[in-house]
């Protein structure tokens, strides 16, 4: 899954790092943005073998996008402010 | 007096509004970080797109309610990034979740504002990345600037499958297809010498007529097929048939689905508050009176969270929940500003109906959908799995409803509560019953209505 980048793009860009890897992402971006809109392509797999996940309802209703940022533990990706330096992996 | 007011969409802001005109100083509780609800969401801090960029034709209606959620935050004890995962009414108390840290408070009186989410139709693919609730869409792009994928194609029902299409295309996002279940026929037949909202017709007929005139493909009274990728993590197309059973297969990177809003009720169910099936609307529903009065004494319940309206509705509801609030206090309520409000919901309500037989739940799409299709994407627990359960040759004989079937299959016993397949599993299960949606019930809220960290709870503090 990629996202598109169509308006509103012209903020700051910050630095994350997502499985061990340096990521960019924009100021404001929530973390699926982030993730999804980079290379991420998934969040998660899910626990029953049925294949990859990268969440549903975007408004923190679904809890299909969870992933781990260090220090706060799972989080929905969604409704979580991606922030410079974070670290972040697959749930 | 300590009332709490949890939601700051539409409904809580107009319930705070005439709190606080009344002299009081209501606990405002919004589990975002910025009110709005999610119909009027602002997006975060540098980003730069005006109202009318981001709310097209409620632009007004938007910035009105922005003007009066502003204004109310600093006469309220505005509690942003708070979210309400239980309510233990004995003691009136609300239990609170704020960066990581849980807390209780007690309150004489709650107005529930809690608002509603997409209700979907699972089909086979649905789970895979690439697949959003067309409200997921709608806030992909005004909260982030971002469409979903770079062609899309829209499936559902509803003024919101338009709306969002519409959203889209004026953002420049390529829409390869926007398919409705609905058949032409029924829509105008249900509107046809039906009492509408001539404004809100209006507004509907110019999305279809802007996104035709675009040459965006628009197909009416479809059935959706599957959802299907060469990788697991992308989609490649939206298998589908048209009205006249012609198969068709539409190359997409992403979908947005859904079909109408369901309410967000756990709060009002914990608390106890009784909750009935609304057969126009095919909705579970708290029970409530005209002013949002449930029969729970000091718990009161406004907009979409109470019985799906709209935006226009919950504003109205919110602020007559807050007289009724001040009424039972005895305190001085405008019975004016009721008297009005009133007049124009029953109006509303006539509306709704139409609206609701025009963009009917599709019933027996969801009762027959494939075996194979993952009902449940919290648990993976296909359609095929639950109608094992509702046989009576089973290990445990047949699940006579809803829960029974949860404790069964694990359906609806995931992470989201069953608010993502609930609707759509009562029906497959109805189906297998030979009852309806009435008949098979709902699944019952737990707390906390949303997963809370461990270390969190054991910290309580009241």
């Amino acid at each position: 899954m990629r996202l598109v980048r169509l308006a509103d793009q012209d903020r700051p860009e910050i630095t994350f790092c997502f499985e061990g890897a340096a990521c960019t992402a924009r100021e404001g971006d929530t973390l699926l943005t982030a993730l999804l809109a980079g290379l991420a392509g998934f969040l998660r797999q899910s626990e029953f073998e049925d294949g990859p996940r990268a969440g549903f309802c975007l408004m923190g209703a679904c809890q299909d996008c969870r992933v781990m940022v260090e220090g706060q533990g799972r989080v929905r990706a969604c409704t979580t402010r991606c922030t410079a330096g974070m670290r972040v992996r697959r749930a | 007096m300590k009332v709490a007011v949890v939601g700051a969409g539409p409904a809580g802001v107009r319930a705070v509004e005439q709190l606080v005109r009344a002299g009081l100083r209501p606990l405002w509780l919004d589990e975002a970080p910025d009110g709005g609800g999610r119909i009027y969401q602002r997006p975060p801090a540098g980003f730069r797109r005006g109202a009318a960029a981001l709310y097209g034709l409620e632009a007004k209606r938007a910035q009105a309610l922005h003007a009066a959620l502003d204004a109310a935050k600093p006469a309220a004890e505005w509690r942003p990034d708070t979210l309400v995962w239980d309510v233990t009414w004995a003691e009136k108390r609300l239990h609170l979740l704020h960066q990581g840290r849980a807390e209780a408070v007690e309150v004489d009186a709650a107005i529930l504002c809690t608002g509603a989410m997409d209700r979907v139709v699972p089909l086979p693919g649905w789970t895979r990345p690439g697949v959003t609730t067309l409200g997921g869409a709608q806030i992909a792009l005004k909260a982030q600037g971002c469409a979903i994928g770079p062609k899309v194609v829209f499936l559902g029902s509803g003024p919101l499958l338009w709306l969002v299409a519409y959203q889209y295309m004026k953002a420049g996002a390529n829409v390869a297809a926007v398919l409705d279940t609905t058949g032409f026929r029924r829509k105008l037949g249900a509107l046809a010498g039906a009492p509408h909202d001539p404004v809100t017709l209006a507004k509907g007929l110019y999305y279809v007529a802007r996104l035709r005139a675009a040459g965006v493909r628009v197909a009416e009274g479809v059935t959706p097929l599957a959802i299907e990728g060469e990788q697991p993590d992308a989609i490649s197309a939206l298998r589908w048939r048209d009205a006249a059973g012609r198969e068709h297969s539409t190359a997409c990177d992403a979908v947005g689905l859904g079909w109408g809003v369901r309410p967000e009720l756990q709060l009002a169910d914990l608390a106890g508050v009784p909750i009935g099936f609304d057969t126009v609307q095919h909705n579970w529903v708290p029970q409530r009176d005209a002013l949002g009065r449930t029969p729970v004494p000091g718990l009161y319940v406004a907009g979409d969270g109470a019985g799906i309206g709209g935006a226009v509705v919950a504003e109205m509801a919110g602020a007559c929940a807050a007289q009724a609030v001040l009424d039972d206090a005895g305190l001085p309520a405008d019975q004016k500003l009721v008297n009005r409000l009133q007049r124009r919901l029953r109006r509303q309500a006539r509306f709704r109906a139409a609206l609701e037989r025009a963009f009917p739940f599709p019933i027996s799409l969801a009762a027959t959908m494939p075996d194979e299709t993952i009902l449940c994407r919290c648990e993976a627990v296909t359609a095929g799995e639950l109608r094992a359960a509702a046989a009576p040759e089973g290990p445990h004989g047949a699940a006579p409803e809803v829960n029974r079937a949860k404790a069964f299959t694990r359906i609806g016993m995931g992470r989201c509560q069953g608010r993502v397949c609930g609707a759509a599993a009562a029906e497959v299960l109805a189906a297998q019953l030979g009852t309806d949606a009435a008949g098979i019930g709902r699944l019952r809220g737990q707390a906390p209505v949303k997963p809370l960290p461990m270390p969190a709870w054991q910290g309580e503090s009241a």
